[in-house]
Order: C-alpha cells, then sequence, then structure tokens
C-alpha cells in the first residue's frame, strides 16, 4: 500500500508553548487513522499544521498523491493544500451559515471548477454544463450523507449532527485522496454516532478517500480504525493497531485507565 | 399592562429632565420665576405616546417572528417575498417599471430628469458596493475614491486629448477596477475596525489629491467643459441631451442589474459569500481567499468607475466637492438600508435616498437627522435591510427523480 501522507519530526511552538512535539505520522492508501489523545494534546493543532492553517515551527509534511509527484507542504496556502487532494473538516464546526447546505457543498467544488467573471457573465455552454455538473455532484454527496432532502436549508438551521455530516460532504466535494476529519462524533447522540461510524467506512470504501480522524468517542475509534496513533503533551506517545493501543500500558495511563475499555 | 405602566414611567422621567428647560423660566425684567405647567403636561403625554408606540412596535415584531413558522417550522413567505419569488408577479412588475421608465423623461421637466439621472447613478454605485460589502462582506468607507477616480479620468481624458464619452466609458471602469486592486493588496489582511480605517483613509486621501494636485486636476476650482455623452456626433440640445443621458442611465442599470445577477449566482459569487460567511473555512476549502478579495474589490471600484465616467458627462463640471466622504456614507446607507446582496433592495433605498431629499427640501435642515433616525430604526426592526436577500432556489427535481428510478 503507498503512503499517501508522511509526516515527519513535526513541531509547533506558540510562544513559549510547544504544542506539537516532533510527531511523525503516516497514512496509507485506502487505510482509517485515528490521532487520539487527552484535551489539549495538541491533536487540532497537528491537523492545522497538515493543512496549512499553521505554518509548523519545524518537520516535514509530504504529502504522495497517487499518480503524482512528491510534494512538501509546510508553508503552503490552505487553499493551495486543498487542492493537492487533502480536504478536512473543523472541531467547532466551520460551515457556511447563511447559505443554502447544497451551496455548501457546492463551494467545495470551487477548486475544481474553472469559471471566471468573464464566463460567468456570459453564462456560455461550458459555464452552464459545468455548473449543473457541480450541483449534480454536490447533490449526490449530501445524499451520501442523508441530507438530500434539506438540500433547500440554511447551514444555520440544520441540527448539530447534521451540520457535522454537511461538513465532511463539504470536504469529500473537493476530491480529496485523504479525508480529514476533526471530532466528527463530537456532540452526537450515540445513535448518530453509530450512523456516523458506518458513514465513514461507506466513504472509505466507496469513494476511493483515505481518511484520518481525531476522535474522542473510542468506541468508534476502536471500531474503524486501522491503526491508531495517541499524544499526549505535544507528544507521541503510542501508534500501533487498536489491539495494541487497547493493551498499551502508556495509553491506560493517560487515559487513566477508563475510556480504552469502553 | 406592563408597557402601560413602563410609558408612564418613561413619561415621568421625561418630565423631570426637561423640567428646568421648559417649565421654570427666569423673567430677568420683572425679577420673578414663571412656571410653566402647561408645558410640562405636553411633555408628558408625548413622550407617553411615544414611548407607547414603541413599545408595542418592539412587541409586534417578536410576535412576527414567533408566527412565521408554520406546524412544519417553515417560514411563510411574506408578501414582499412572494413579490420577488412568483415569476407570474415578479415580471408583471419588471414590465411596468419599465414602462414607467421609458415614459418618464416625457412627462417631467428637464430638472427633473436630471435628478433621476443621479438617483440612477447611486443605484449603480450602490449595486458596485453591494458586491465589495454585501456579497463578500469587505466594508468599504472609502468607495467614493473610485467613483472619483472614474469621474477625473473621463474629465481629464476629455479635456486634455478630446477622447470621447463612449471611448472613456470603459477606460473608467478599468481604471476603477485597477485602483481597486491597488487599494485591495495592502488590506488582505485586515478585518473589521482596521479594514474600516484604512477604506475611510484611502477615500480621504484621493479627495485630497484631488484637490491638492493642482497641475493635473486643477485643484479646488475643477475641470470644467466636459463633453457630454454624444450619439454618432449628432447635434443634441441642453433637453434632447439630458433625455438622452436619461435613457443611457437607465441601460446602464440594467446592464448592471444583468451582470451583478449572473454574477452572483456563479462559482464567483458564491467564492464571494463564502467569504464573508467564514474566512477560514473559505480558504480550507480551496478557494484562494488574496485573488477573491482582490476580485471582489475590484469588480466593485469598476461599477464606480462607470458611475463616475457618467457623472462627469452629465455635469459637465466635476470638483472635489462631488467626492467627500458623504457620498460615501449614502451609497453605504443604501447597501445597508436596501438588505445586503438583495438587487432589488439596493435600488428601491438608492432611489428613495436621493429622491427624497431633492423633492423635501424644505426640511433640508433636519436631513442628516432623519438619516440618522431612519438607520436606527431599521436596525432595531429590520436589521437586514428593506428586502432581505433572497437565494436562489436551485432546480432539484431532475435529480431527484434519478434517484427514483434508480432504487
Ligand atoms: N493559536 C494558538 N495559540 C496559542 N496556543 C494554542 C493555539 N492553539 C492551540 N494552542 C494550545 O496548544 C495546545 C494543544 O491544543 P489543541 O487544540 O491542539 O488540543 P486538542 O488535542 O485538539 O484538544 P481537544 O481534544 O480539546 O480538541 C493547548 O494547550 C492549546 O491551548
Ligand atoms: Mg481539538
Amino acid at each position: 500500500m503507498s503512503v499517501l501522507l508522511e509526516v515527519k519530526g513535526l513541531t509547533m511552538d506558540f510562544g513559549g508553548l510547544r504544542a506539537v512535539d516532533s510527531v511523525g505520522l503516516e497514512v496509507r492508501q485506502g487505510e482509517i487513522v485515528a490521532l487520539i489523545g487527552p484535551n489539549g494534546a495538541g491533536k487540532t493543532t497537528f491537523f492545522n499544521c497538515v493543512t496549512g492553517i499553521y505554518t509548523p515551527t519545524g518537520g516535514d509534511v509530504l504529502v504522495h498523491p497517487p499518480g503524482k509527484k512528491t510534494r512538501r507542504i509546510n508553508g503552503l496556502k490552505p487553499n493551495v493544500i486543498t487542492t493537492t487532494g487533502m480536504a478536512r473538516t473543523f472541531q467547532n464546526i466551520r460551515l457556511f451559515p447563511n447559505m443554502t447546505v447544497l451551496e455548501n457543498v457546492m463551494i467545495g467544488r470551487h477548486c475544481r471548477t474553472t469559471t471566471n467573471i468573464i464566463g460567468a457573465v456570459l453564462r456560455g455552454k461550458r459555464t452552464r454544463a459545468q455548473e449543473r455538473e457541480t450541483i449534480e455532484k454536490s447533490y449526490r454527496l449530501l445524499e451520501k450523507v442523508g441530507l438530500a432532502e434539506l438540500a433547500g436549508e440554511f447551514a444555520n438551521n440544520l441540527p448539530y449532527g447534521a451540520q457535522r455530516r454537511l461538513e465532511i460532504a463539504r470536504a469529500m466535494a473537493t476530491d480529496p485522496f485523504l479525508l480529514l476529519l476533526d471530532e466528527p462524533a463530537a456532540g452526537m447522540n450515540p445513535q448518530e454516532t453509530h450512523e456516523l461510524d458506518a458513514l465513514i467506512v461507506r466513504i472509505r470504501n466507496e469513494g476511493n478517500m483515505s481518511i484520518l480522524l481525531i476522535e474522542h468517542d473510542m468506541k468508534l475509534v476502536m471500531n474503524i480504525s486501522d491503526r491508531i496513533y495517541v499524544m499526549e503533551y505535544g507528544k507521541e506517545i503510542a501508534k500501533g493497531t487498536p489491539q495494541e493501543i487497547r493493551n498499551n500500558p502508556k495509553v491506560i495511563e493517560a487515559y487513566l485507565g477508563e475510556e480504552v475499555h469502553a | 399592562m406592563q408597557s402601560f405602566k413602563k410609558s408612564v414611567f418613561v413619561a415621568l422621567w421625561f418630565m423631570f429632565l426637561t423640567f428646568p428647560l421648559l417649565v421654570v423660566r427666569v423673567n430677568t425684567l420683572k425679577g420673578e420665576v414663571e412656571w410653566r405647567w402647561m408645558n410640562m403636561l405636553w411633555v408628558g403625554i408625548v413622550f407617553f405616546i411615544l414611548s407607547y408606540v414603541w413599545r408595542a412596535a418592539l412587541e409586534r415584531k417578536g410576535q412576527k417572528k414567533a408566527n412565521n413558522l408554520d406546524e412544519d417550522g417553515e417560514e411563510i413567505l411574506g408578501f414582499r417575498q412572494r413579490l420577488f419569488q412568483d415569476p407570474v408577479i415578479y415580471r408583471k412588475v419588471i414590465a411596468a417599471v419599465l414602462i414607467a421608465a421609458v415614459i418618464f423623461p416625457f412627462v417631467f421637466s428637464s430638472y427633473q430628469i436630471n435628478i433621476m439621472v443621479l438617483a440612477l447613478i447611486f443605484v449603480v454605485l450602490g449595486l458596485g458596493l453591494n458586491i465589495t460589502v454585501g456579497l463578500a462582506g469587505l466594508l468599504d468607507l472609502g468607495y467614493v475614491a473610485f467613483f472619483g477616480i472614474g469621474a477625473y479620468s473621463y474629465a481629464l481624458l476629455n479635456t486634455l486629448y478630446g477622447w470621447n464619452f463612449w471611448f472613456c466609458l470603459p477606460i473608467g471602469g478599468l481604471v476603477g477596477a485597477l485602483f481597486g486592486v491597488l487599494l485591495g493588496f495592502p488590506i488582505l489582511r485586515l478585518r473589521g475596525d482596521y479594514l474600516a480605517i484604512v477604506t475611510l483613509g484611502f477615500g480621504s486621501i484621493a479627495k485630497i489629491v484631488f484637490e491638492n494636485w493642482d497641475g493635473l486636476f486643477k485643484g479646488a476650482s475643477g475641470i470644467a467643459n466636459i463633453e457630454r455623452p454624444g450619439f454618432f456626433g449628432l447635434e443634441m440640445s441642453l433637453e434632447q441631451s439630458t433625455i438622452y443621458t436619461y435613457f443611457l442611465m437607465v441601460l446602464m442599470v440594467i446592464f448592471t442589474v444583468f451582470v451583478v445577477n449572473r454574477l452572483k449566482d456563479s462559482r464567483i459569487g458564491r467564492a464571494w459569500m463564502a467569504l464573508r460567511e467564514d474566512e477560514i473555512a473559505c480558504v480550507a476549502m480551496g478557494i484562494d481567499m488574496a485573488r477573491t478579495k482582490l476580485s471582489a474589490y475590484a469588480f466593485g471600484a469598476f461599477w464606480a468607475g462607470l458611475a463616475g465616467v457618467i457623472f462627469s458627462a452629465r455635469n459637465t463640471y466635476i470638483n472635489p466637492n462631488s467626492f467627500t466622504f458623504m457620498e460615501s456614507a449614502i451609497v453605504l446607507s443604501i447597501v445597508v438600508l436596501g438588505g445586503m446582496g438583495s438587487i432589488i433592495g439596493v435600488i428601491i433605498a438608492a432611489l428613495a435616498l436621493i429622491l427624497m431629499p431633492e423633492y423635501l427640501r424644505a426640511f433640508a435642515d433636519y436631513r442628516m437627522l432623519a438619516f440618522g433616525g431612519i438607520m436606527v430604526l431599521m436596525m432595531i426592526f429590520r436589521p437586514q435591510g428593506l428586502i432581505s436577500d433572497v437565494r436562489r432556489k436551485y432546480d432539484l427535481s431532475a435529480l431527484q427523480k434519478k434517484k427514483e428510478a434508480k432504487t
């Protein structure tokens, strides 16, 4: 299996605080990889460094897009990184609240479409075809995450769980080979979490996408991950299969021995 | 009852506050104090009524919000919304407006036509600023600078080189857009208050340059003898020319509405809106923020440039006093009053704000007072503007059917 994302010795300092301390991580084709750790461990900061929201203080972030040449993406702008094929969701939901559900997903198509100002004004054949394709693709994604009925609703009118799924659909609209999900189950009830679990696996199997996710819900993580990385205080303290992580004494200590067995 | 009590209290409070001013008067001639109790009574009555009406209005507003949802939680569309969504009503209204616009110059005097041309210029300005502020969410308090730049471009090109109106019209727009990009670059990273200050400064700088660069812009005395818009070299009387400018401006408004409307419902327009909604999510979804911001500034400025060219051709004379902060503020109010992002709202607001003061000259002294009062009332009762932006409905029925066929 080819490696898609390769992070080596990633470090991020905020003033005197080292939020991420030389962390390494790999995601291979077709994998679901989880990144776990207690609150404030630096997981979101790690995501922000990989997706270009922050420029890491040190280390390398290498992407190997399938069929294209390897790229070091440290310090590139977020939109450039998304265009190379990695899309993310946010822990504190960041939808476009006053746009409709469908439009939110259509925004994701922006970097894969080409209409410019003149094309948009003239609205020629090509533009119309592209627009139709954008709408159709976006609608299909909404069907996939189960939001098709709500296509015309404003994003901020959706219930919490639906907003999280909409973020996933929007990220998928950018045609990524790797999806980065930051706590996709946060705030969901057990039923919704269970459905999300199935959805993530389905995305991996049908969508030809690999997934890197941060999650606190141990049941979900243990169920669906191929491999797990554990962080604490910015450092990577363990990595391995769910079975190995479950029995790792360091991890049990970090979690006070409770949640891992949940 | 609650509001009755509160209103009584407000009235008493104002009676107390105004007591020294309106009731007590020391008559220095006779050396005695006059007690004008009647005044106190009037203050009490007036403030009681005002306060009562105010409270009732607020209450109604609250109720409306609660009632607007039917049992499915769907919003019941008000008449205004229906007006702009139902294509049958919509087309009729547009046809009526167009007919009125064609008849207008043959019914009214040239003075009134001239004012209408000015109002239409502000419609174009409003629609232009609506792109920057309403769609892309980038505050711009110096918008009038681009208007001035367009106006001076034509004035100079015409008086110095004799270039004609039609040739200069696109040039004015492009020069405006160019300066839009120039302003955009330094403020790419700014937000909120900082953005407000820098754009405000840009507007002032433009005016100061027009005023003080005597060599080029003729300073405060301005540039005169600018050519009116021509029609294949046809000789026109002043009145004919006014009518001609009017129709030109009507076409210009139609053109602007057409272009802005198409952009709004396109990949570009959606990117602008996404930028307004959430910058970080916007870049994380692959949108180039710098390019999107610059295009929003440039495109907004483009319309100001065009409007500027027409403005100087209509006036045949311009000086820096036409391009003060006041004009920026008016255009911004047009956008806010009309409803951020709403094309029809902006048109109505522009006509109202420019025409009303012209026809209510008697109250000219109170213009700013009324202006401020209206803005405050708007912010309280209709913060979304006169007409809230109607989101485009996408026709998904074909897609939905396909799905049913599959299953
Ligand atoms: N922009 C920032 N500036 C300064 N400190 C920051 C910044 N972002 C994060 N931190 C700090 O870095 C540390 C790691 O935070 P981070 O958000 O990455 O944790 P997390 O693992 O995602 O936690 P959670 O599970 O609560 O989401 C925290 O101590 C946090 O306060
Ligand atoms: Mg986090």
